[in-house]
């Protein structure tokens, strides 16, 4: 500490003097910012001048505030490094509140700069002017009106600071314009301490030791990760295999926490929740010791909190203490990193002997038994002779021909659900969607931050007509900065989730849910510059998409024509708990709950 | 579960919009807010508030726990479940006439209030001490009486060593 003060000081005495618009500019170089993603205006002029006069930063112009939040936030939750959004006050900053919220609720490290109208002009409803902070402050980690250039340097590495640690988070900075004129001494600070800030590491020992007994003394266990995990990094990854291959326990992963245990593996029970497999949900229900890491417990994993877990001792580790006994009461809570605690927890289990699949625990024999009577129920199930395109169908085909290395972006709703139930990562952070938010528009965008960030990457798109046209804008920008992106367009001509619940819970009263006047989505891809191609055979998607991926330079829009009226099953209707899901019946239709008998 | 009245400290950075962030968590996670006291300290850097709210249980963890997460909180105290003394300040404005005047200073005098402002028609008193007291002294003075009402909301502090500060 003492020595990176004594450099600090050095600095200072060696500082230039800048301007506060090439102050920020400076301070993204130092952050090591490779790209930031905007679209400037008048009060970010100065700015965009001083990243005109370097090229150390580049700046990937999108088409809409709300693409370039998406696009950094996809960037972040590829790379695990921060997005770094740049825009105008007033609309500028207004239409990245969309993609500000959907960062926030998926817990993404983002730094939002926005100019603001000068100083003397704020609170006078100048042209452009909106209260920055005041609109975000609902949606940000953390936000900062900077009001003296001084500070200018200070507030954007505390803004990175804030953002990258503890619980990731969006961080907005609001700067005036006045303030980008004027010049102050240079230096950005290497460490920074925030008294009121001290986001916690490691989970106490004690806590930690007594979470591995539970889990060791459990006869029916379960283990459950979130996007905590795939936050954390690739060492929490790594650790949770470890420790779910030491236990030989079952694991099963939130839609945001996909990827962090290998899908492929036998010991993965599926995604759980709303949506997730019969396998998964009943082994939650029925479990006496549940361990849930990075998660938190949200309404689509829970379904009703009344019947979740009724048999289990829940074991919570999540760096956010506000998480731990929000929703459910916790008998174990663990506050720290999921992959230092994940790490100690292994470290605490192979001191104390209990090596191997399974070996330490005799009495688990019954439990993977019914697991697998569970599993054979085949949950997913949908018909594959179909004449028509079923959705699940190009998916599995997807996950094929990319052979499961692709990074999938996805839009929301059916086509999203499609995509987590069949694609089987078997990595983290290559399943990107936003979660939380439920954010319509965000697949597109945020594919092309990924690929960004992984330039030699397969980057996929899922998408749905409806979803697609909610940011169709950034076609243009992939053609400017040749993202060669493969969309995968699940056209179903309807808003398809919202369909099948007033299907089921609306008497099929389909209320303006109901796509008409769609594009001709190949002509509007070509339109760009791009290519399109439409499928309206089962036969043809495995050869279009073989096509799509191997063209390494080219942006393909695939639509493929689906069947209309398929429905994502299995499912928990919304006040339900994880033992009434529906299935599928043979023919297709609602199979309603299976009859539930009770567990020893 | 039992819902019980809560007095919390807390020790904030005195950042402009750090009070915004404080209401706005209350009204975006449906907690109640009964007052809220908010000032700067004898550090400049600092504002302490006091916030009176009520709840079960698991609703005070997580108004504590929502509170601890905004960047701008240093330190937080619970003052409820120890020796604590909390004060409101309360002016009001009453009607006196004839008779009244000798009455309602005699009341101000139980109370060890203080008239601050005098009328032809009216006295204004000040009166501090716990809620309780405050409420007390409306009831004593007749409804028609009073003309107007201003309270400060509680201000609390830990009996004895403990203390909410940044050291």
């Amino acid at each position: 500490m003492q020595k990176v003060a004594a450099a600090d000081a050095a600095d200072a005495a060696a500082a230039e003097v800048l301007t506060g618009a090439e102050i920020v500019v400076r301070c993204l170089r130092d952050e090591k910012i490779e790209f930031i993603f905007g679209y400037p205006g008048g009060a970010a002029l100065h700015i965009y001048d001083a990243l005109y006069r370097q090229d150390e930063v580049k700046h990937v112009l999108a088409r809409h505030e709300q693409g370039a939040a998406h696009a950094a936030d996809g960037y972040a939750r590829a790379t695990g490094r921060p997005g770094v959004v740049l825009v105008t006050s007033g609309p500028g900053v207004t239409n990245t509140i969309t993609g500000i919220a959907t960062a926030y609720m998926d817990s993404i490290p983002m730094v939002v700069i926005c100019g603001q109208v000068p100083r003397h002009l704020i609170g006078d409803d100048a042209f452009q002017e909106v209260d920055a902070c005041g609109v975000s402050r609902p949606c940000v980690k953390h936000n900062f009106l900077v009001n003296d250039v001084s500070e200018l340097a200070l507030t954007i590495k505390k803004a990175f600071y804030i953002a990258t640690t503890g619980r990731p988070g969006p961080v907005l900075v609001d700067i005036p314009k006045d303030v980008t004129a004027q010049t102050a001494p240079y230096r950005y600070p290497r460490q920074i301490r925030i008294r009121s800030y001290a986001p916690v590491h490691r989970g106490h020992p004690g806590q930690v030791r007594k979470a591995v007994q539970l889990l060791r003394d459990a006869r029916r266990p379960m283990i459950y990760t979130g996007g905590g995990v795939v936050q954390s990094g690739g060492a929490a990854a790594a650790a949770l295999t470890d420790l779910v291959r030491i236990l030989g326990y079952p694991c099963t992963n939130t839609l945001m926490g996909l990827g962090a245990f290998p899908a492929s593996d036998k010991l993965f029970v599926g995604m759980l929740g709303m949506h997730g497999t019969y396998e998964a949900n009943m082994a939650m229900h029925h479990c006496d010791v549940l361990l849930a890491v990075g998660a938190r417990f949200d309404d689509r994993v829970t379904g009703e909190l009344s019947t979740f877990c009724p048999y289990a001792k829940i074991i919570h580790v999540d760096i956010d203490p506000s998480s731990i006994g929000k929703n459910v009461k916790v008998t174990v809570p663990i506050v720290g990193d999921a992959g230092k605690v994940l790490a100690d927890m292994v470290a605490v289990l192979r001191g104390g002997g209990n090596g191997g699949a399974g070996g330490g625990n005799r009495h688990l024999g019954g439990w993977w038994k019914q697991i697998e009577e569970w599993r054979a129920v085949d949950s997913l199930h949908y018909d594959r002779g179909s004449a028509l395109i079923k959705p699940q169908f190009v998916i599995e085909k997807l996950h094929e021909v990319t052979k499961g290395g692709a990074f999938v972006t996805s839009d929301v709703g059916q086509h999203q659900m499609w995509a987590a139930q069949f694609y089987n990562f078997d990595r983290p952070r290559r399943w990107i969607n936003s979660g939380g938010l439920g954010t319509m528009g965000f697949g597109l965008p945020a594919a092309m931050g990924v690929r960004l960030g992984h330039p030699e990457a397969t980057v996929c798109c899922v998408t749905g007509e409806a979803s697609i046209i909610m940011c169709i804008q950034e076609l243009s920008t992939c053609k400017q900065y040749d993202l060669p992106l493969k969309i995968i367009n699940l056209n179903n001509r309807y808003m398809g989730m919202v369909r099948q619940w007033q299907e089921f819970f609306y008497d099929r009263r389909y209320s303006h849910s109901y796509m008409d006047a769609l594009p001709d989505f190949v002509a509007l891809a070509e339109s760009f510059g791009h290519i399109g191609v439409r499928v309206e055979r089962p036969g043809d998607v495995e050869g279009a998409l073989v096509e799509a991926i191997s063209d390494k330079d080219r942006l393909v829009f695939m639509d493929f024509i689906t069947d209309q009226t398929e429905n994502v099953y299995p499912m928990i209707a919304a006040g339900k708990g994880h033992h009434e899901m529906h299935l599928r019946s043979a023919a297709g239709g609602d199979g309603g709950a299976p009859a539930e008998r009770e567990l020893a | 579960m039992e819902e019980r009245r809560r007095i919390i400290s807390i020790l904030m950075e005195n950042e402009a919009g750090a009070l915004s962030r404080v209401a706005g968590l209350f009204s975006a996670r449906g907690f109640n807010i009964e007052s809220l006291t908010v000032a700067p300290t004898e550090d400049s850097t600092l504002s302490r508030m006091t916030l009176v709210t009520d709840g079960d249980e698991a609703v005070i963890e997580q108004v504590t726990k929502q509170l601890n997460k905004l960047v701008d909180v240093v330190r937080l105290m619970d003052l409820t479940d120890d020796r604590h003394i909390q004060r409101e300040l309360m002016l009001v404005k009453v009607e006196v006439t004839g008779e009244a005047r000798e009455e309602v200073k005699r009341l101000v005098d139980i109370f060890r209030g203080n008239v601050v402002d005098v009328g032809e028609t009216l006295y204004t008193v000040e009166l501090t001490g716990a809620g309780d007291k405050l409420d007390a002294f409306l009831e004593a003075l007749s409804p028609n009486r009073i003309v107007e009402v201003v309270r400060s909301g509680i201000s609390g502090i830990a009996r004895g060593g403990r203390a909410l500060t940044v050291r």
